[in-house]
């Protein structure tokens, strides 16, 4: 338990700094969000509205920084991540909202599927190693070094067309409005099978890898062979004692990747045009959207550090000698 | 002599397959008495522990059996090959009737599962009808018998000393009451006050409990204590076989007093101690004839070329054309 609060308290620790960090970096940037936006609408801006701008974007030049930092945590706290520039004046929380589900739902339940599937496999392959699943190794080091993105444009130039049950860019189909009915939910998950096997595809193989060199490394160990010796099961040995073991690196790795759901898939969401997280920050950086950006690196940010926690606890519960006595 | 338990004949034990293949275990056959302790001594790469591992079909790859037979008789039943056991007979086989005892007592237990639960898979697997309850009686019972408190049923390996978790394992291969209880080097890892503290309780429990024992060691010292018989083996034979007295008093084979002369003895008057020049041979090049020649002070004619066989002579065989001639 001390062990745990310890853990907690440097992840408060850790998060503190990360959004200092994040308050201060695009203040450091030079250029003027507000210089961006006259220029975008060319001079058509008054004075007197240029001036209302620079309030509403925080960028009074009067107040110094640390009253700055200090508006900056009680926005936070209320959950006011700000406006945002390139859909002003939706506010960023909003957008963020709106396109998290999206990458949640997507990434979330890929990442999930190809950690269980992976891990799978890759036990069956490290215990029967020297059967036909050997032949699988190449194929899935071939893949695990692809980079999603390529497979997903080859997955677009093959598999998309007029005629195809895939549809190459978006979320849903565009007459949809998002709803939970039989049209929407359909569409959507229509939509998200290309981009759901892209991920697949590329991330199961790292899985397998990972788990099968666990599973021969750890089946070496004397333990497996008492538990031959005791006359135990060969699904029980498999199981209870060497994937029990072999899993532990990998639980800790999935922790990790749950905390990049969030912002790891960034580039088959803009491949794919995909309403989520990493395609808004894509449009956000292209069109100097501090506040956007300001709002999804944090977001990012805290997920991972949620998941690093959870990758702890994981650890802690699976684990035996990681527990402090007492 | 008691009837015999386990009859190891003509075993052989290749690593590897074809030409490649290295003989690791050549033409041993050996016999284990009811109740008797049989020490198994050489040094490290003579094919001691793949004997263990053979005749128990533990092997790990690339080890295959390419010959030979283990008879086991049972306690009440005909005897039977346990080489040519089916995959479930063997899983039946294995601990409830020979358990063994794994050199690495730092590693041999699941990091990541309680005590109670390495003690009472074993019951589970062996006999599934029997209550939770009685299972966990009985790891406390086996725990108790090995002198660890019943409360540290709840430990972790971890948390366990070197000589506490061996004594664990101890508990653990006498929870089925086996007939056979096969020591692989059990308390090297452990420091020599440990080592006797353990061995002296293993000898109460034998007495108590009846079970018989192969010993497994490079300590020949340690042997000649513990031990009814001893068998010394070299590069994949076995060379000398005697009663552990007979051994001590004199060796047959050149070998077997080089290894009595590199330890001291645990008791009696000091002498001084001599070494076996050389090192153990490469079981990829063997060499021509009896294996031990080229390091053998007494080596002559015959053994550069022929091969000694294992030939009795009274209650103990010994393979070297000294003794033949």
């Amino acid at each position: 338990m001390k062990y745990f609060l310890q853990r907690v308290s440097f992840y408060l620790f850790t998060a503190w700094a990360a959004i200092t960090l994040n308050f201060l970096i695009p203040r450091m940037i030079p250029g003027d969000p507000v210089q961006a936006l006259v220029t975008k609408y060319q001079g058509q801006l008054s004075s007197q509205a240029i001036d209302s701008l620079y309030v509403l974007f925080g960028l009074n030049k009067d107040a110094n920084l640390w009253e700055e930092y200090v508006s900056y945590w009680k926005q936070l706290l209320t959950g006011d991540l700000g406006l945002s520039f390139t859909f002003f004046p939706t506010p960023v929380s909003e957008i963020i909202s709106s396109s998290l589900p999206w990458t949640l739902l997507l990434v979330g339940i890929t990442t999930v599927i190809s950690f269980l599937l992976g891990t799978g496999l890759g036990v069956l392959a490290g215990w029967r190693r020297g059967s036909w699943t050997d032949g699988l190794l190449p194929v899935t080091t071939f893949l695990s070094s692809v980079p999603y993105f390529w497979l997903g444009i080859i997955a677009i130039y093959l598999l998309t067309g007029p005629d195809s049950f895939f549809p190459s860019s978006g979320g849903f189909d565009a007459g949809l409005v998002p709803a939970f009915d039989q049209y929407f939910i359909p569409s959507a998950i229509q939509h998200s099978l290309l981009p759901a096997l892209t991920i697949l595809i590329s991330s199961v193989s790292g899985w397998i890898l990972s788990m099968r060199n666990m599973m021969v490394t750890v089946s070496s160990e004397d333990y497996i062979t008492v538990a031959h010796a005791k006359g135990l099961s060969d699904r029980r040995v498999a199981m209870s004692y060497a994937a029990r073991n072999a899993l532990l690196p990998n639980v800790s790795g999935f922790a990790l990747s749950l905390g990049f759901i969030v912002g790891g898939t960034l580039l088959v969401e803009i491949v794919f045009s995909y309403p989520g997280v990493g395609f808004q920050l894509f449009q956000a950086l292209g069109a100097s959207d501090y506040p956007l950006m300001q709002g999804i690196f944090l977001i990012i940010t805290i997920s991972v550090l949620v998941a690093n926690l959870l990758a702890d606890i994981a650890y802690l519960l699976l684990d035996p000698r990681t527990r402090k006595e007492g | 002599m008691s009837e015999p338990v386990i009859e190891i004949r003509n075993l052989n034990v290749d690593y590897g397959l074809g030409d490649q293949a290295v003989h690791a275990i050549r033409d041993v056959s050996l016999t284990l008495h009811r109740g008797e302790v049989l020490g198994l001594a050489g040094e490290s790469g003579s094919g001691k522990s793949t004997l263990a591992y053979g005749m128990t079909r533990l092997l790990p790859p690339p080890g295959v059996i390419t010959g030979g037979e283990v008879i086991y008789h049972p306690e009440k039943g005909d005897p039977y090959d346990v080489l040519s056991l089916t995959d479930r007979q063997l899983q039946a086989f294995r601990w409830a009737e020979t358990a063994i005892v794994f050199q690495g007592a730092m590693n041999s237990l699941n990091p990541v599962h309680k005590i109670s639960t390495q003690l009472t898979d074993v019951l589970r697997a062996h006999d599934p009808k029997m209550s939770e309850n009685s299972r966990n009686a009985r790891a406390r019972e086996m725990l108790k018998l090995v002198g660890i408190a019943p409360d540290r049923m709840d430990a972790y390996p971890h948390q366990l000393s070197g000589g506490m978790r061996q004594r664990v394992m101890i508990g653990m291969a006498l929870i089925l009451q086996p007939q056979v209880v096969i020591m692989d080097e059990p308390t090297t890892a452990l420091d020599v006050v440990m080592q006797r503290q353990i061995l002296g309780q293993l000898v109460e429990l034998r007495e108590r409990l009846g079970f018989s024992v192969i010993f497994i060691t490079h300590d020949l010292s340690l042997l000649v204590e513990f031990s009814n018989r001893i068998a010394i083996m070299y590069g994949g034979r076995i060379v000398e076989e005697a009663p552990a007295a007979a051994i001590y008093r004199d060796a047959l084979h050149p070998y077997s007093s080089g290894l009595l002369g590199s330890f001291p003895a645990l008791r009696g008057p000091r002498r001084e101690l001599t070494g076996i020049p050389g090192s153990p041979p490469d079981l990829k090049g063997m060499p021509s004839g009896c294996s031990f020649h080229p390091r053998c002070p007494k080596a002559f004619e015959p053994c550069s070329s022929k091969i000694p066989v294992l030939t009795p002579h009274g209650d103990r065989s010994v393979a070297c054309w000294l003794v033949e001639s």
